[in-house]
């Protein structure tokens, strides 16, 4: 196929094939165009070999309007020009460092409109532990913890019975599934709000940080859990991108961070409020058990009845009290009353007729009880009452003699 | 939220409330009258908050976003 570039000027005669034989043959032959020829040695190139691994410095990294990324790796002795299309770029932690020693996976080729020989990067690896990854996840983590972002005073508490739940992880995976599982099986009263974002590849830094966002827009819920089951660096990445750091540090909402197993520790944990390593434990953090509120309750409601009784008891006795006031109050009251009563029935009794009966006189009442006063009410014969000092005499009367008569 | 909880007091308030109301009867020097309507309204928390722990289905919504804002729809419990 690369042959096939010579039909497109003049068609070589099968003989030429090869290495021209003789100087006389030039004169006939056309020259190849310089875009013929550096298309001659592209194809030779790309053909060559198959992609290799390239160690090196990395030094004059530029990128293009287009996105794509102009590098040179160099060593002591030689320099190479590279490229990396944007689409290959996007999918790296960080842009390497000016000198930073580098391994790269790409294609020889050529640069045809220049002539230049390159090597198209396809990836880049830091070179060391953890290599590029862990140089972009140190770098943020400094950066942010300059800015404070991480301070443990920036925590902020998470409330001990969230009626919501808000939850930001993939649709499809084992996460949500995890997570609902414990919910439902702690406090299944708990409403649960799920926002989906994408939580590898290109975008899911972007799809987790709006998911964040939206839920402080829609307020919606009283702690958020943001997460996904484990995985490798690469897969948990969009986890250590300063978006995500960025949406959990401004999220008005508390967040429990539940990113892979218990070994990867990702900027998005160390930013969170509390981390969980898993989102079966994110979960498990977010609500309390039934049992245990249910004791809780049981508690309040037994100190609320002592409580109540106490408050009682008090009253009781206060009561008690002002009985015992009131009665004593009463007896002082009764004996001052008997006092005076005694006095007034000594006035009385001088007052009294029954005195003068004791004195000699008598009262003298008919039959009917009338008190007879003058003699015209006496009749001869009748039956009076003659009431003395100690009882009544019947009498029958004789006769009457009127004062007025005599005179 | 659902729109139970918008009307009532959430779990959390109720718990809180009703540690006021307990601290408030065992420390201060409440009339009778006062202090029984602290208690008829303690046990009245009690009443609610068990009501919510009676609850057995988790309910989970969707939350979305369109022009117009975000917005919440239903999600269908599934059982994988």
């Amino acid at each position: 196929m690369t042959w096939d570039l010579f039909d497109a000027h003049e068609p070589p005669e099968p003989a030429d094939r090869g290495a021209p034989k003789e100087k006389a043959v030039s004169n006939r032959v056309r020259p190849l165009t310089v875009a013929g020829v550096n298309a001659l040695a592209r194809g030779i190139l790309e053909s060559s070999y198959p992609p290799l691994w390239v160690a090196g410095e990395v030094t004059g990294w530029k990128r293009a309007p287009t996105g794509h990324c102009y590098f040179t790796l160099r060593d002591r002795t030689a320099q190479i020009r590279c490229v990396m299309f944007q689409s290959d770029v996007a999918r790296l932690p960080m842009v390497p460092d000016e000198g930073m020693e580098v391994r790269a996976l790409g294609t020889l080729t050529l640069y045809e409109q220049r002539g230049d020989f390159q090597l198209k990067v396809r990836t880049l690896e830091g070179e060391g532990v953890g290599g590029l990854w862990r140089v972009a996840f140190e770098k943020l983590r400094r950066r942010l913890e300059q800015e404070g972002v991480l301070a443990a005073e920036r925590k902020r508490p998470i409330p001990r019975h969230p009626a919501t739940v808000g939850v930001v992880t993939s649709p499809v995976g084992a996460a949500l599934h995890d997570i609902l599982e414990v919910l439902g099986k702690r406090a299944p009263w708990t409403e649960v709000v799920f926002s989906p974002a994408r939580v590898q590849g290109e975008g899911a830094a972007r799809d987790i940080a709006r998911a964040i966002r939206l839920f402080a827009r829609a307020n919606v819920a009283d702690v958020l859990i943001v997460g996904r089951g484990g995985g490798s660096t690469e897969d948990l990445w969009a986890f250590n991108e300063e978006q995500v750091a960025r949406a959990i540090a401004a999220s008005p909402i508390p967040v429990i961070s539940a990113v892979g197993h218990e070994v990867d520790v990702t900027i998005a944990d160390l930013v969170a409020d509390v981390r969980a390593p898993t989102p079966s434990a994110a979960a498990e953090r977010a609500v309390p058990d039934r049992t245990a509120i249910l004791r809780e309750l049981s508690a309040w409601d037994a100190r609320l009845v002592r409580g109540l009784e106490r408050r009682a008891t008090v009253q009781r006795h206060r009561l008690e009290a002002m009985q015992e006031d009131m009665a004593a109050a009463f007896d002082w009251r009764l004996r001052e009353t008997r006092t005076k009563l005694a006095a007034l029935a000594g006035k009385l009794e001088a007052l009294s007729p029954l005195a003068a009966l004791r004195r000699g006189y008598s009262v003298v009442t008919d039959e009917a009880g009338h008190v007879l006063r003058s003699v015209t009410k006496f009749e001869p014969g009748a039956r009076v009452n003659v009431r003395v000092q100690d009882g009544v005499v019947v009498c029958r009367v004789d006769s009457t003699e009127s004062r007025d008569h005599e005179q | 939220m659902s729109s139970e909880e918008q009307q009532g007091p959430s779990l959390e308030e109720m718990l809180r409330r009703l540690e006021h109301i307990v601290g408030k009867l065992e420390r201060e020097d409440l009339d009778l009258e006062r202090a029984l309507a602290l208690f008829e309204e303690g046990v009245s928390h009690i009443r609610s908050a068990q009501k919510i722990l009676s609850v057995t289905e988790l309910r989970v919504q969707r939350l979305l976003a369109d022009r117009e804002g975000p917005y919440l729809e239903d999600m269908p419990a599934e059982r994988p």
